[in-house]
């Protein structure tokens, strides 16, 4: 048990492998929010009027919302007046892969993503966005061919705004909450993505988001609309390099799904968690919200939440068309300090809807990891089938574990299952796995592994394999 | 004005009449329950811990309070055949022992028992009282606690010292009457020293139609190796407001039994507070509420595994019809340091109407690696085939319907050790599902 509890500590007590500062000169806005701060940004993207007046409007908003403190979580008191809301990097729109700054290409080769060999290898459209502004698009011209818009939201904004205007803030309006509302008022850059009737996307598309610029919180738009008949999966992975001082990152998620569309969406979330100690990482307060508008559309979360200091996260499905299906995946590893207060919300509105929730929760050191979800069916969504099930793990006996699932049900047909259970990793099983000659530490890696796989198969194949390589990283060879 | 200000003004206009009608135990704590009942008014939906019973607007109905302690004169005949138990009545909130049960108080007070009525005992015996008084509910933390610690002036008393057990059950029956809206804000103190037994029965009723509100507080203590047992029956009509609070603090190596059962009511809000200050308690909790009409029935429960080494386990379940109502929450929580805590929550619940609504909030918060927990939680509706394979061996489609649901809540019923009131409940539940209205026979409170 010694033996174990000293791998328990070097493995806890890992030091964050994705942690550097790339130097690339930043243009910023100065610090704190105000009206003019938004202007600002607005005439720095060089905006149309109706976007400005949607800032102002979510500002305003903002203004009069306090922050929320419902979640289990406890959150350091943020000053909102000490955090840039822009940065771009100032080398900004290369004509040509030549024109990227190398510091730049060295950041993603550490990170393991070679943009160069991806295109080749992994038939993947990589847009990376680097702070605020999207540097890079790969494949662009394939995708063009087949209808696909895939750009940063910029881009679409002058290029598409009738489709932003469209669909912007309906799935997540920005009185929706505090960081959604903080989020419309100030968002600085995202991506864009548009899959026209019956177009099936044949490559997965992907956007790595970084923060990088020092005290920059990061609030990014992403805006997916899958059009009839159409399918597409789109990636989203994030690493940051260490700070010392927190950061706070508020983006917005929109996701319409039209009759008979699927989107699947998958997270690897690896931001800088803070130290040992709990000092410093990124405070993570993300709005996802799906809308799943058309009849027998599909919407599917998958995410593996290894990185924050504080998550505050709740992917949602509103199951409006009738037969739609809303899917939930998620792993979320918490150590050291880190909080996180993460779960998802299914909302059926349609008849014959259909939700499925799985979510594993591990925690380790001194961390706080809790799962919170709603299941609420409305009165005419006849049919209505949800199953959940909430797996908690824990390592070690300073952290928590904790569910708070909720479950509305206005209608009798409705059929409404939740499962849940706290459990350690069994010294059986590790005994076991000792006994056929492999060590602890291997043992428990593949116990973890084995734990989390129902989550990691749903992610595709290329992020599976990262997704593995985290989960190694925060947690193997942990035994409570 | 605002509705608390109206019991803000009462109590600062008779607040010398209820300490006058009280005891210097109970007094103690009244100003300051009184000054965070006057911080925290009434609770509202915004609360997450009353998110689905709104009960702010059910105190603005005028009613009456008996401050003065006016003895009620009301003669009441309660025989429940079988039960064979100690009876007691509290009506709206004054103790009452009848006549048939004297003898019995006697007895029980000659084996060092005291039992009787929670405002004699804080005069005759102020420190055993004030040892307890208050000790489990606390102040501050709720304000409906604290509205009733405030104005609490009787209830039931019961200690039990070292060693003793009391066979028969003990039946204490709380009726609402009145000839004028009342509330009642009763409040119970319930103390098992080392190794002593108990078996307490609640039946909660309403005699006539009037809105009648009833703010109930009981202070449960099981002391080391003890074992209590706890069973209420809410029985009352639809303009009836409950509110039933139970604060419990079981000690080393001891078992606590709680079954709540809710087959007629207007609008119920239980809450179920256990903590588990001692290795080895075992604490079974259990409950089920039957809704029709517009019924509305809210049962929160917190467990706290406070000590190492214990079981727990849960079980409620629902059977919903028409615009009916219900709410559970269930809040298990394991403090650090509580290894090898056995907790199991399960709550399962059956719509029959499209217009009954069913809310479940089973929480769980672990703060310790080495536990087993778990929690279920399901709704749906009653088995389609479960009925064919009923109606295809000539059961007609009602009578199957009916052997459903009593299947469905018997593991409930289960829960209940003493074999008497099993019988009973069991045949008031069926009396329920086949819509006649359940009374106990010859029972004279709900004619």
């Amino acid at each position: 048990m010694n033996d174990n509890n000293n791998i328990v500590d070097k493995i806890t007590k890992g030091d964050y492998k994705y942690g550097f500062v790339t130097d690339i000169e930043t243009e910023v806005i100065r610090k704190g929010l105000n009206e003019e701060v938004v202007r600002l940004i607005s005439q720095k993207k060089e905006e149309p009027e109706w976007l400005l007046e949607y800032r102002l409007k979510a500002y305003h908003h903002w203004l009069t919302l306090k922050e929320p403190h419902w979640a289990h979580l406890s959150i350091p008191e943020i000053d909102y007046q000490d955090i840039y809301y822009y940065a771009a990097p100032k080398k900004n729109a290369p004509k040509s892969e030549e024109e990227i700054d190398p510091e730049l290409l060295k950041t993603f080769d550490k990170l393991g993503i070679p943009l160069e060999e991806q295109k080749h290898l992994a038939g993947m459209a990589v847009d990376a966005v680097m702070d605020s502004i999207s540097v890079k698009t790969t494949y662009r011209e394939n995708l063009a061919e087949l209808g696909i818009i895939f750009c940063s939201f910029n881009e679409a904004v002058k290029n598409y705004p009738d489709l932003v205007k469209k669909y912007l803030g309906t799935v997540v309006p920005y009185t929706d909450n505090y960081f959604a509302a903080l989020n419309s008022a100030v968002f600085s850059d995202g991506s864009f993505v548009y899959i026209p009737k019956g177009v099936r996307c044949p490559m997965e598309l992907s956007t790595y988001f970084r923060i990088n610029a020092a005290q920059t919180g990061q609030f990014e738009r992403t805006l997916i609309v899958a059009d009839d008949d159409s399918y597409v999966s789109y990636l989203e992975g994030c690493t940051a390099p260490m700070r010392d001082e927190s950061q706070l990152h508020a983006a917005i998620v929109e996701l319409v799904a039209h009759d008979r569309a699927e989107i699947k969406y998958s997270t690897v979330q690896n931001w800088y968690p803070g130290d040992k100690e709990g000092k410093g990482g990124i405070y993570n307060f993300v709005t996802k919200r799906a809308l799943c508008k058309g009849i027998s559309s599909k919407v599917s979360w998958t995410q593996v939440e290894t990185g924050s200091a504080i998550t505050w996260k709740y992917p949602s499905c509103v199951l409006l068309g009738d037969n739609s299906v809303g899917e939930f995946y998620s792993v979320a590893v918490t150590n050291n300090y880190q909080q996180a207060d993460t779960g998802t919300k299914m909302i059926h509105l349609g008849k014959n809807t259909r939700s499925h929730i799985v979510s594993k929760g591990i925690s380790a050191g001194f961390s706080q990891n809790s799962y919170r979800g709603l299941v609420r069916v409305s009165k005419n969504a006849d049919g209505a089938r949800n199953f959940s099930q909430c797996d908690s793990l824990l390592l070690g006996d300073k952290c928590g574990a904790h569910t708070f699932p909720y479950m509305d049900i206005n209608n009798e047909s409705a059929i409404v299952e939740h499962e849940a259970t706290t459990s350690k990793i069994s010294e059986d099983q590790v005994f076991y796995c000792n006994q056929r000659g492999i060590s602890t530490e291997d043992a428990v890696g593949l116990i973890v592994n084995g734990y989390a796989k129902e989550v990691i198969n749903k992610l595709p194949m290329e992020f599976a394999v990262e997704a593995q390589k985290l989960l190694q990283v925060s947690l193997e060879g942990s035994v409570g | 004005m605002s509705v608390e200000q109206s019991y803000i003004d009462i109590y600062k206009q008779y607040g010398e009449v209820l300490k006058k009608n009280s005891a210097a135990p109970m007094n103690e704590l009244r100003e300051k329950a009184f000054e965070s009942f006057e911080r925290l008014g009434f609770p509202t939906r915004r609360l997450e811990a009353y998110q689905y019973t709104d009960l702010k607007d059910l105190f603005g109905v005028n009613y009456g309070m008996n401050l003065n302690r006016v003895a009620l004169k009301e003669d009441f005949r309660c025989d429940v055949p079988g039960i064979n138990a100690h009876l007691f009545y509290i009506v709206n909130d004054t103790f009452y022992c009848p006549a048939e049960s004297e003898k019995a108080l006697l007895e029980l007070r000659a084996k060092g028992v005291s039992i009787g009525s929670i405002r004699e005992y804080a005069q005759s015996n102020p420190s055993l009282v004030s040892k307890y008084y208050g000790k489990a509910a606390g102040c501050g933390s709720d304000a409906l606690t604290d509205f009733n610690t405030a104005f609490a002036q009787d209830g039931f008393f019961l200690h039990i010292p070292e060693n003793v057990v009391i066979e028969k059950p003990i039946q204490l029956i709380c009726v609402m009457s009145g000839s004028v809206p009342m509330l009642g804000t009763q409040r119970n103190l319930i103390v098992l020293e080392r190794a002593a037994q108990a078996k307490l029965l609640l039946c909660a009723h309403t005699k006539g139609e009037l809105e009648q509100l009833s703010n109930r507080v009981t202070e449960v203590f099981v002391g080391e190796n003890a074992v209590y047992d706890h069973y209420k029956l809410e029985n009352t009509h639809a303009k009836s407001v409950s509110i039933a609070k139970l604060y419990a603090k079981q000690y080393t190596g001891s078992e606590l039994l709680v079954n709540d059962i809710t087959l007629h009511n207007g609008l119920t809000r239980n809450n179920i507070q256990i903590d588990i200050d001692g290795e080895h308690c075992q604490t079974t909790l259990s409950g089920m509420a039957i809704g029709d009409a517009k019924q509305h029935i809210d049962n929160a429960t917190q467990i706290n595994h406070n000590f190492p080494n214990c079981k727990s386990r849960e079980l409620y379940k629902y059977v919903l019809n028409d615009e009916a109502v219900g709410a559970f929450s269930g809040k298990v929580k394991v403090a650090k340091g509580a290894i090898k805590t056995e907790a199991y929550q399960t709550d399962r619940n059956v719509c029959m109407s499209p217009k009954a609504r069913m809310y479940t909030k089973p929480h769980l918060e672990i703060y310790a690696d080495d536990v087993k927990c778990s929690h279920g939680a399901s709704t749906g509706r009653i088995d389609e085939t479960a009925l064919f394979y009923l109606r295809s061996r000539g059961i007609s489609e009602s009578e199957a319907r009916m052997l459903l649901m009593f299947a469905f809540v018997s593991d409930v019923l289960e829960n209940i050790r003493i074999e008497a009131v099993r019988d009973k409940i069991r045949m008031l539940v069926e009396q329920r599902f086949r819509g006649e209205l359940s009374r106990c026979s010859n029972c004279g409170v709900c004619k």
